[in-house]
C-alpha cells in the first residue's frame, strides 16, 4: 500500500512535469497549426537562462525572468523568421523549427560548453517535505506539481475569460473579421508563439535543476513531448493533461511490475526455456520495456483512434 | 566567462590541430592516430581525452622524444562521433596519412569494430601494420575470444573492476540486500552478470533484491526506480551507469531519502559529479587505476600542471601509463615499426605512478593497482584531510577506502593468440 501510494505519488508528479512541457506546444499547435519542433529547445534555453540568471540574483527572480526571457525570443522567431515562411505553407513553417533546434543545440555548446552546468534547487526548496509511512516527499516535486496545476488554471483561464482569450479564439477561425474590427492579427499570432515559448522556457526553470541542466537535454524529451501531444489529441488542452498523467502513471507503474510474457506462459503451463524459439523477446520484462511504452500507447492509438484521445481533428 | 574560456578553449583546439598538421609535415615522427568523439553528446569526454594525449607527448617530446631524440610523438585527432561506422572510415583515412598507431576509448561497440578492421588490414598489407592502443573501452569479450595481437588494453577490463568492487564488499558485513539496475546493452549486460556471479561466489549470503536494465540514455525520472529499491530494502546498489543515467540516478536516490551507498564504475567519469551535485556526498563509490587524492601521489605534480594549462581535470592515469609504455618499447626496440614495438610492449613490466604494472603476454591486458574510493567534501570545506583536491571544481573529491593490488583483479583469460 504504501509502495502504491509512492508509485502513485511519482507518476503524478512525473505526469504534471510532462504536461509542463507539452502544454506550451500543444497551444502553439491548436491555435497557429504550427507544430514546433524547437518546443524541447526553449525548454532548455529556459533552463540555461534560469542558471544563468540565478547565479546572479538567485532562482526566484530566474523563475520569472527566464521564462520572459525565452518567450520574448520566441517572438523574435515568430515576427522575423515563421511568419515570413508561414505563406509557403505547414511543411515550411516544420523544416524551419526543426532547423531551429539544431541552432539552438549549436548555440548553447558554444556558450555553456558541452558539460552539465551546476545549475542547483535553492536551499529552501530543497530537502524532504513530509514522509509517507517512512518514504520521503521531496519539496521540489511538491513545487513542481504546484507549478503545474496552476499552469493549467491560468492558461485556461486566459483563453476562455479574458478579453485577449476570446480575440486569440476568434483570430483563429476568423481572421479577416478580426481584422476588419481594428484589431493586428499577426501580432496576436506573434503573442501566442511567444507565449508558447515561455510556457517551455518555465518548464525549463522547473526542470533544469530537478534533472540535469545539459546540451543533450532538448533531445531527451523531445520525443516524449510530441507523444503527449499526439495522445491527448492534437491542440487539446485538456488532451495533453489527461495523456500527461496517463503516460506518467503508466510509466512510473510498469518500472515496478517485473513481469514478462514467459511468466505469463508458466501461468498458462507452458514454461520459456533458452531454447525456445525468440525466447529473448518473451523474457523482456515489462520494467524493462517501460520507457518505450508511451510509444507503443501512440502508435496504437493512431491506428486505433487518430484524433487522439481528446482532439478534435482527424489525422 | 564561459564565453571567454570556451574561446580559449578553441584557439587552443585550433593550436593544437595546426602544431599537428606542421609537425606532421617533419620528418621522423610517430604518429598517433585519436579517434574518439569531437563532436556530438559525448564530445566533451573525447576533447578531455585529447588533451591527455597532446600532454603526454608534450612530455615525451620535452624529453627529447624517443630513439634518442630522432623520433617525436605526434597525436592526430579524427572525429568519430562514438560511432563505429565512422570510426572505420575515419580508419581508412588514418591508413592513407599512412599512421601506423591508432588509440581509442569511448565505447565497445566501436573498440570492437576497430580490431576487427585492424586485424583484416594487417594479415593483408604485411609490412604495413596498425597497432591499436585502447585506452578505456572495457568489454571483457577483447582480452578473451575476441583477443587480437594488435590490440593493448591499458584499463582494466569491466570483470576486473567488478572482481575489485565485489572483493571489497566481501569484507564488509554490513552489506546484506544488493540491487543491481545497469544500461541496457552490451555493457550493462556484462556488469549484471559479473556482478552476480562475483557475489555468488564470495558472499553468498548477501541477497540480490532487485536487478533492472533501462534504456540508455532514456530515462528522465529515476524516482519510480529508486522507490523499487527503497521497497526492496537495498542497502547497497552496483550500477555500471555513466553520464546523464548515473546523474539522474543518484540525484533521485537523494531525494527519495535513499540511504544505499552506490558502488559505481564512472561516478567520478567526466561531467558526473557536477551534475550530481552534493547528493554524491559519501553515497558514491568508485573504483579506478588513480584520483586525485591517492596517498601518495607521484602524479600530483603532472595533474595539477595539466589542469593549469588545459582547464579539465586530470583523470586518465592509463593514459599517461601507456604513452610512457609506449615510449619505453620503442626505445626497447629499437625500432617504430608496430611489430617491434608490439613484440616489446608483450609481456613488458613497467614501473607505474601507482606501482609496477605488466602488460600480460597471454592477452594483452594490463594488470594494474586498482582504487576504490569515495566521495567526500574536500579539506578545505571541512571534509577529511586527504580530499585535497575538489572533481571539476565542485568542492567534492575522493578519498580512498582500498587500494587492490594488480593481482586481485586480475582474471583467467581464454584468449588462444595467433601471433605473426
Amino acid at each position: 500500500m504504501e509502495f502504491f501510494l509512492v508509485q502513485l505519488l511519482n507518476g503524478v508528479s512525473y505526469g504534471l512535469m510532462l504536461f509542463m512541457l507539452a502544454s506550451g506546444l500543444t497551444l502553439v499547435f491548436s491555435l497557429m497549426g504550427v507544430l514546433n519542433f524547437a518546443h524541447a529547445s526553449f525548454y532548455m534555453l529556459g533552463a540555461y537562462f534560469a542558471y544563468q540568471v540565478s547565479t546572479k540574483v538567485g532562482f526566484w527572480p530566474a523563475l520569472v525572468i527566464a521564462p520572459a526571457l525565452v518567450g520574448g525570443l520566441g517572438m523574435a522567431v515568430e515576427r522575423w523568421g515563421l511568419r515570413s515562411v508561414h505563406r509557403f505553407g505547414h511543411v515550411a513553417e516544420l523544416l524551419f523549427t526543426f532547423g531551429l533546434a539544431y541552432l539552438i543545440e549549436e548555440t548553447v555548446h558554444l556558450v555553456w560548453g558541452r558539460n552539465a552546468v551546476e545549475y542547483r534547487v535553492p536551499r529552501e526548496l530543497d530537502g524532504p517535505l513530509f514522509s509517507i509511512m517512512g518514504s520521503q516527499v521531496p519539496t521540489y516535486r511538491m513545487f513542481m506539481m504546484l507549478v503545474s496545476v496552476s499552469m493549467l488554471v491560468a492558461i485556461w483561464i486566459a483563453l476562455t475569460r479574458t478579453r485577449i482569450g476570446l480575440v486569440i479564439q476568434a483570430a483563429l477561425s476568423h481572421p479577416q473579421t478580426v481584422e476588419a474590427l481594428g484589431h493586428n492579427v499577426p501580432r496576436v499570432f506573434m503573442l501566442v508563439f511567444g507565449g508558447g515559448a515561455a510556457l517551455a522556457g518555465l518548464a525549463g526553470v522547473i526542470g533544469g535543476n530537478a534533472f540535469v541542466t545539459e546540451p543533450g537535454m532538448a533531445a531527451l524529451v523531445g520525443p516524449i513531448v510530441f507523444v503527449i501531444v499526439v495522445v491527448g489529441g492534437m491542440g487539446s488542452l485538456a488532451g495533453a493533461f489527461v495523456a500527461s498523467l496517463l503516460i506518467g502513471i503508466m510509466q512510473t507503474f510498469s518500472v515496478s511490475l517485473d513481469w514478462s510474457l514467459a511468466g505469463l506462459f508458466s501461468q498458462l503451463g507452458w514454461t520459456v526455456t533458452s531454447q525456445t524459439p525468440l525466447a529473448a523477446l518473451w523474457n523482456v520484462r515489462l520494467s524493462q520495456a517501460a520507457p518505450v511504452l508511451p510509444y507503443l500507447l501512440m502508435v496504437l492509438l493512431l491506428i486505433f483512434r487518430p484524433k487522439g484521445l481528446m482532439g478534435t481533428r482527424e489525422g | 566567462m564561459t564565453i571567454l574560456r570556451n574561446t580559449i578553449r578553441g584557439a587552443l583546439a585550433a593550436a593544437l590541430l595546426c602544431s599537428a598538421c606542421i609537425a606532421a609535415q617533419a620528418a621522423g615522427t610517430v604518429k598517433i592516430a585519436y579517434i574518439d568523439p569531437l563532436s556530438g553528446a559525448f564530445a566533451n569526454v573525447g576533447e578531455a581525452g585529447l588533451k591527455h594525449f597532446q600532454a603526454m607527448a608534450d612530455e615525451i617530446n620535452a624529453k627529447g622524444g624517443v630513439l634518442g631524440k630522432k623520433i617525436e610523438i605526434v597525436v592526430v585527432p579524427f572525429d568519430n562521433k562514438t560511432s563505429p561506422q565512422e570510426s572505420l572510415s575515419q580508419l581508412k583515412r588514418v591508413i592513407d596519412q599512412d599512421i601506423r598507431y591508432v588509440t581509442q576509448g569511448n565505447g565497445s561497440s566501436v573498440a570492437g569494430a576497430i580490431i576487427e578492421a585492424v586485424n583484416k588490414h594487417n594479415e593483408r598489407n604485411p609490412g604495413k601494420e596498425l597497432l591499436y592502443l585502447n585506452y578505456a573501452a572495457v568489454d571483457p569479450a577483447f582480452t578473451n575470444e575476441k583477443c587480437s595481437f594488435w590490440h593493448f588494453r591499458f584499463d582494466a577490463n569491466s570483470d576486473m573492476k567488478m572482481e575489485s568492487l565485489t572483493s571489497w564488499m566481501a569484507q564488509n558485513k554490513s552489506i546484506k540486500k544488493v540491487y543491481l539496475i545497469n544500461q541496457d546493452y552490451s555493457f550493462g549486460h556484462a556488469v549484471k552478470k559479473a556482478a552476480r556471479e562475483m557475489l555468488n561466489r564470495k558472499r553468498p549470503d548477501i541477497e540480490i533484491v532487485g536487478d533492472d536494465l533501462h534504456p540508455l540514455g532514456q530515462v528522465k525520472d529515476f524516482a519510480p526506480y529508486v522507490a523499487k529499491m527503497k521497497q526492496a530494502g537495498a542497502d547497497t546498489v552496483i550500477t555500471g551507469n555513466w553520464g546523464s543515467d548515473i546523474a539522474l540516478l543518484i540525484k533521485a536516490a537523494k531525494d527519495a531519502g535513499l540511504t544505499a551507498v552506490f558502488y559505481t564504475y564512472y561516478g567520478g567519469g567526466l561531467g558526473a559529479l557536477p551534475a550530481i551535485g552534493e547528493a554524491a556526498e559519501g553515497r558514491v563509490k568508485q573504483v579506478t587505476e588513480w584520483h586525485e587524492n591517492i596517498v601518495p601521489n607521484k602524479t600530483e605534480k603532472f595533474a595539477v600542471s595539466f589542469e593549469n594549462k588545459y582547464k579539465v581535470d586530470f583523470y586518465y592515469l592509463r593514459v599517461r601509463t601507456m604513452m610512457l609504455m609506449l615510449a619505453d618499447a620503442m626505445n626497447k626496440a629499437k625500432s617504430d615499426g608496430p611489430k617491434e614495438v608490439a613484440l616489446a610492449l608483450e609481456g613488458m613490466r613497467f614501473e607505474g605512478d601507482t606501482g609496477e604494472v605488466e602488460m600480460r603476454k597471454t592477452d594483452h591486458q594490463l594488470i594494474q593497482p586498482l582504487y576504490l574510493s569515495t566521495v567526500y567534501k574536500t579539506a578545505a570545506k571541512g571534509g577529511p584531510k586527504e580530499v585535497k583536491y575538489d572533481v571539476e571544481n565542485t568542492g567534492m573529491g575522493f578519498k580512498t577506502d582500498a587500494r587492490l593490488e594488480g593481482y586481485t583483479s586480475a582474471q583467467p583469460t581464454s584468449c588462444q593468440m595467433k601471433r605473426p
